[in-house]
């Protein structure tokens, strides 16, 4: 058993984590984080690198952006918080630039508006360590610890190249950055996102919102999982037996694409419209899209190959623990939230953050989560901590491989979840609740590092059945939730919150505070989620 | 997935063993890292990124082959340790990230990195 003690504890090493730690010793507090992987190579920025929502300090830019994007979102977004986060992302790459952040130039000039990934996450973890952070790597978090009063106090799991040897870390901060959910559906880099945060919170009675917006699929090779979605702009789209998919534009292409594959089709790519001076650099550019390729012996600019779409829930896709506070407080006091294990709706509204938004949103709500966590702890004495939370660690009978399996069924087909309809949603939804109630009366099977698989099994349950109940809740199409033919409703212009575990509940939150936002500037060009 | 491990080329320095965010890999007898939960690879290619000597192989399928790719086919062809190649990892090579200047987006000004 090893013990240790902490002002600020940061559970997960992606983007999220890494800043929020850097931003919590930067404030004096003795941090350490924890990561379920390795700090540095672990969640999808390290593996898929980040293209990022980059706007220089030009006040009418700014204006124009936050605008655009509060449209493109559906107007769920948070205008305020928008402007927020686009100059604190500015702020925080100017910081990895003065670190020495290779960024290339063109025409002389430095550009900084995307990140590499394993390059990206490689020096953050150099910088946290340097920053005097303690890192314990393959220590997955199991469970929260709570004081008397119900404040967050630590977090406890096991250490999994140490024959699964418990830990405990008791500290007066706390700050999830555990990323998002993506059902173990294989996309690459993203296996270590379970939603083991959002359970972990949600034991304490956390909220959350913007769960109906996580149906995000993702096309990759049928063959794999990468999941790299910008050079298919260049793909023309043909059926197995050569007849020409017709899309409406390369970037919306991905609906269509999804109907023909629900309803059974081989749709095959070829980035045949890429120009042929474009293409040295697009392969600079995306190693981790051509390199997979190359070695399965395509080449994707002469052969068709075939694709398909694997889902990545609340990585690319919004929703996540409900944020209350200048600072990412969750509802739980003394737990913030950082990166996609927070809703990402004050940045994106009802669609996706992939592919710009998600990465700012970690850069800036992990230092806003870092400080927010220091400031909490500098106030508080040492906490008396025990720990909370059921579904983990109590052994039990079910096998959490069957269970797995069981939510992948309801979560992962393109037609129940990508197309969903009322009657499917309820169906699915009965299927969970029985599950749930199962694994709640038999409990888990696995000891030592078997109990990280069962408290996994357990959060992908508990997220499915909040992303399909709040997908009930909304009796409309918007962004990335697709219900039926229902159109887009101006009343329902609001977002909805959705919580609990044995006894889940929603209910609507009332629009943004029309005080806090600037006012809005009309422009049609809205950047659209460029994933 | 993870299909090659290099006897040949691997200096056990177990360097794959630390960095492989799903644990896939354990630290064999003779120091030789052995693929224990091989299931668990996601093919996020990290592993290759980071061996120093080039000892690994990640195939691009998300399943097993049926047979193991030859191993001295893929050196010969400079296959292993090809990511860590292309992103400019290792002594001499300029960093693949200052060279990440893509096409722009009809509708965005960025580089392309998603
Ligand atoms: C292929 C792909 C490409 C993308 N490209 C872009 C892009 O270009 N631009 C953009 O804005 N966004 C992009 N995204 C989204 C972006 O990668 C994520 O939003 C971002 O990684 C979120 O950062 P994070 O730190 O919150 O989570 P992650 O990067 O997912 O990190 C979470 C960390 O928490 C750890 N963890 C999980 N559970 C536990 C636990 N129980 N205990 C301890 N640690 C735990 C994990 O090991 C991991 O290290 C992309 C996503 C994918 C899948
Ligand atoms: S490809 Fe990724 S998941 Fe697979 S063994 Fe290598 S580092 Fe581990
Ligand atoms: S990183 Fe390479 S050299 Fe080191 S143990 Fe792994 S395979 Fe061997």
């Amino acid at each position: 058993m090893s013990e240790r003690e902490a002002d600020v504890l940061v559970l997960g090493g992606g983007p999220a984590g890494t800043w929020a730690a850097l931003a919590a010793a930067d404030a004096g507090a003795r941090v350490v984080l924890a990561d379920k992987g390795y700090c540095g190579t672990s969640g999808p920025t390290a593996s898929g690198g980040n293209n990022l929502w980059y706007v220089p300090p030009d006040p009418e830019a700014r204006a124009t952006a936050v605008a655009a994007r509060f449209e493109a979102g559906g107007r769920l977004g948070d205008r305020a918080w928008m402007a927020r986060v686009v100059d604190e992302t500015y702020r925080r790459v100017g910081d990895l630039a003065a670190w020495g952040y290779p960024f290339p130039s063109e025409d002389g000039a430095e550009v900084r508006g995307s990140l590499q990934g394993p390059e990206y996450m490689r020096r953050m973890r150099r910088r946290v360590h340097r920053a005097g952070v303690t890192i314990l790597d393959h220590h997955p978090a199991l469970r929260l610890l709570v004081d008397d009063r119900g404040v967050a106090a630590g977090a406890s799991g096991l250490a999994r190249q140490r024959d699964a040897e418990p830990w405990t870390v008791r500290a007066a901060g706390v700050v999830l950055a555990t990323g998002g959910c993506a059902f173990l559906s294989g996309a690459f880099g993203t296996n270590v996102d379970t939603g083991d945060g959002h359970l972990m919170a949600a034991e304490l009675g956390a909220e959350l919102s913007g769960m109906e917006f996580s149906a995000a699929y993702a096309l990759s090779p049928a063959h794999g999982a990468h999941t790299k979605g910008l050079m298919m702009q260049f793909a023309t789209y043909t059926l197995g037996d050569g007849t020409l998919v017709d899309v409406p534009d390369p970037l919306g292409a991905r609906e269509r694409i999804a109907e023909l594959l629900a309803a059974g089709e081989r749709v095959f790519a070829r980035l045949d419209r890429a120009p042929a001076e474009l293409r040295e650099a697009m392969r600079q550019a995306q190693p981790n899209y051509f390199l997979p390729l190359d070695k399965a012996g395509i080449d994707p600019f002469r052969d068709r190959y075939p694709v398909r779409m694997v889902l990545e829930g609340t990585v690319r896709g919004t929703g996540g623990l409900r944020i209350v506070g200048d600072d990412c407080a969750t509802t739980v006091p003394g737990l913030f939230a950082a990166g996609d294990v927070a809703t990402r709706e004050l940045v994106s509204g009802a669609v996706s953050g992939g592919g710009a938004y998600n990465g700012a949103w970690a850069i800036a709500s992990g230092t806003f989560a870092g400080r927010g966590a220091a400031r909490f702890a500098a106030g508080r004495g040492r906490p008396h901590a025990v720990p909370s939370g059921g579904a983990g660690p109590a052994g039990g009978t079910l096998d959490p491989a069957a269970v797995v399996a069981a939510v992948q069924a309801e979560v992962l087909p393109l037609d129940r979840n990508y197309f969903r309809t009322r009657d499917g949603l309820r169906r699915s939804l009965a299927r969970l609740d029985a599950l749930w109630r199962r694994l709640s009366a038999e409990g888990l099977a696995g000891t030592g590092r078997g109990r990280l698989r069962a408290r996994e099994a357990a959060a992908l349950t508990a997220h499915a059945r909040w992303a399909y109940r709040a997908a009930l809740a909304r009796e409309e199409s918007r962004g990335l939730h697709r219900l039926e033919d229902l159109p887009l409703r101006a009343d329902l212009e609001h977002r909805i919150r959705v919580g609990g575990l044995d006894e889940p509940w929603t209910v609507r939150e009332p629009p943004e505070d029309p005080r806090l936002a600037p006012p809005p500037v009309s422009r049609d060009d809205a950047p659209g989620a460029l994933t | 997935m993870i299909e090659i491990v290099s006897r040949e080329r691997c200096i056990a320095c177990d360097k794959c063993i630390e960095v492989c965010p799903t644990n896939v890999f354990d630290r064999g007898a003779d120091g030789i890292p052995v693929l224990t939960r091989r299931d668990d690879c996601q093919t996020c290619f990290m592993c290759e990124a980071y061996c120093p000597v080039d000892a690994l192989f990640v195939d691009p399928r998300s399943h097993p082959l049926p047979a193991p790719p030859d191993e001295r086919a893929l050196a010969r062809d400079g296959s292993l340790g090809a990511y860590r190649r292309q992103i400019g990892w290792g002594r001499g090579r300029t960093p693949g990230a200052k060279l990440a200047v893509g096409p722009a987006l009809d509708r965005s000004t960025g580089p392309l990195t998603s």
